[in-house]
């Protein structure tokens, strides 16, 4: 190692900064060189929730210099169980306001800026173009190929991180000899046939995990060190608490970054993710409905009305309708446990599971059901507040 | 050939649950074919109409994509293992 010093382009590293950031300065890895690679880069990082946090905590304490942070939503109380870049009292709060604070607080010696807006096909590419690297912490499969898209399209790094109850996926798209996210997911599921509602719920520390992640590679490709995850997906099992690594490579007929690219610009991504695919969505404004109320009345009444809850069992256990249990996913197999003679009403946490099984038991012959419009969340607003919504 | 198919948590429901089946088959659709025959629910979601492999999903086996193999004529060995990788975009929650 040169005892000389040097002259160093850029930026300088403060006094202040060196003691800050003098655990990453002992390291071979980092050094001066690496700690002024972190202070002059532009991230800008998609999303302030559950990946955001971990990620923007993280890029914030390693000195990144430029951070942008894009959200438009609001701190909810729900949030909480995993959001950890929120307290109590920011409930209510933009998130990106709560966000840039706790940033700040932690290092006051970075840039910050906000966006808040939605990122659409008209924002992403002139904000993308500002920036070096961008980090996915997004919710939905629209913004997940716009992001992916405007990143090839603009030449950045797109460190990719997603979750989904207590599993999770890592990698790196849109480098140079690298995959993109379309190589891996040419198309989205067509919503409906992806299990949302019912195998919704996330356990609150796997996006820290996640997040953590691909802030140690969105860390590895401004410092040029280590092996990123170029053409390969990590993917994190917390329950069986094991990592597996598999392969991904460029797909050469990739109509984004192969060889012959028919896609150039951004598209209407939310037509993309719900007209194009195999299936039509499920059509839930076809199934007949009954209202909370309406249902109160009948029940009032002392009509027989059979209350069917498809539900699983731990929700049936937060609170319930006193209804009788079947899960929509055991629906085929227990149907011959429902009397068709009789009238039912189907209901499940907010509606659309249980307008799912009405279509299924209509199919089946079934011709006196409704679907409990809204839900038990319905019927707490609607008609009986003392049922806990969750 | 004895492998294992592990299986992804949005998909456990439609296994009773399990996180990997054990079968026997020669090559990758076989071992698929299997598994959809003997849990049929999980049909809709690996395949389409038309009997395609959905493109949403992804098959692995051990840790190359079959896209890349031999698609679903690929051969299995003992103690191969079948990845299904559906795409999740969860990020914070929906």
């Amino acid at each position: 190692m040169s005892t000389q010093a040097r002259a160093v382009e850029g930026p300088q590293l403060s006094k202040e900064e060196i003691l800050r950031y003098s655990r990453h300065l002992i390291m071979p890895e980092v050094g001066m060189d690496g700690q002024l690679k972190l202070k002059q880069a532009r991230v800008l990082m998609i999303g302030a929730g559950g990946l955001g946090a971990p990620l923007g905590l993280y890029l914030a304490a390693a000195g990144v210099g430029h951070l942008g942070i894009v959200d438009f939503d609001v701190v909810d109380f729900t949030n909480l169980q995993r959001q950890v870049t929120f307290s109590t009292s920011d409930v209510g709060r933009a998130k990106l306001e709560a966000t840039k604070d706790r940033l700040a607080g932690l290092n006051p010696m970075i840039d910050i800026a906000t966006y808040e807006a939605r990122l659409t096909s008209s924002n992403a590419l002139e904000l993308f173009r500002g920036y070096d690297l961008v980090v996915d912490g997004t919710d939905n499969f629209p913004t997940r190929y716009l992001v992916n898209d405007a990143c090839v399209l603009t030449g950045k790094r797109n460190v990719y991180g997603s979750i989904f109850r207590f599993e999770g996926q890592v990698s790196i798209f849109g480098a140079p000899d690298g995959p993109c996210y379309r190589c891996l997911y040419p198309e989205p599921p067509p919503p409906g046939l992806v299990p949302s509602c019912a195998e919704g719920g996330v356990l609150g520390v796997l996006p820290g995990i996640v997040g953590a992640l691909q802030a140690i590679e969105a860390i590895k490709l401004i410092l040029g060190a280590g092996d990123p995850l170029v053409g390969r997906l990590l993917l994190f099992d917390a329950l069986a608490m094991r990592f597996r690594e598999l392969k991904l490579k460029k797909n050469p007929d990739c109509p984004l970054c192969g060889t012959h690219r028919s896609i150039t610009k951004l598209i209407d991504y939310e037509e993309f993710c719900g007209i194009r695919g195999e299936e039509a969505p499920a059509a839930t404004i076809n199934v007949p409905e009954i209202t909370p109320r309406e249902l109160k009345q009948r029940l009032d009444r002392g009509d027989d009305l059979f209350v069917l809850d498809v539900r699983e069992p731990h929700e049936f256990q937060i609170c319930n309708l006193n209804g009788y249990l079947i899960p929509l996913g055991d629906l085929p197999r227990r149907v011959h446990e429902l009397d068709s003679s009789r009238e039912i009403v189907a209901h499940c946490r907010s509606g659309k599971r249980s307008a799912d099984a009405v279509e299924f038991l209509r199919k089946a012959g079934f011709r006196k059901i409704w679907n409990l419009k809204g839900g038990i969340l319905a019927w707490s607003d609607e008609v009986d507040p003392s049922v806990p919504k969750y | 050939m004895a492998v294992k198919v592990l299986i992804p948590t949005p998909l456990r429901p439609f296994v009773g649950k399990r996180n990997s089946v054990d079968l026997k088959a020669g090559t990758v659709g076989e071992a698929l074919g299997s598994l959809t025959t003997e849990f049929a629910d999980l049909r809709k979601h690996l395949y389409t109409d038309d009997g395609r492999i959905r493109s949403f999903v992804n098959v692995y086996l051990n840790d190359e994509d079959i896209r890349y193999l031999d698609k679903e004529n690929t051969p299995l060995k003992d103690g191969d293992t079948i990845s299904i990788i559906p795409s999740i975009a969860g990020g914070a929650e929906n």
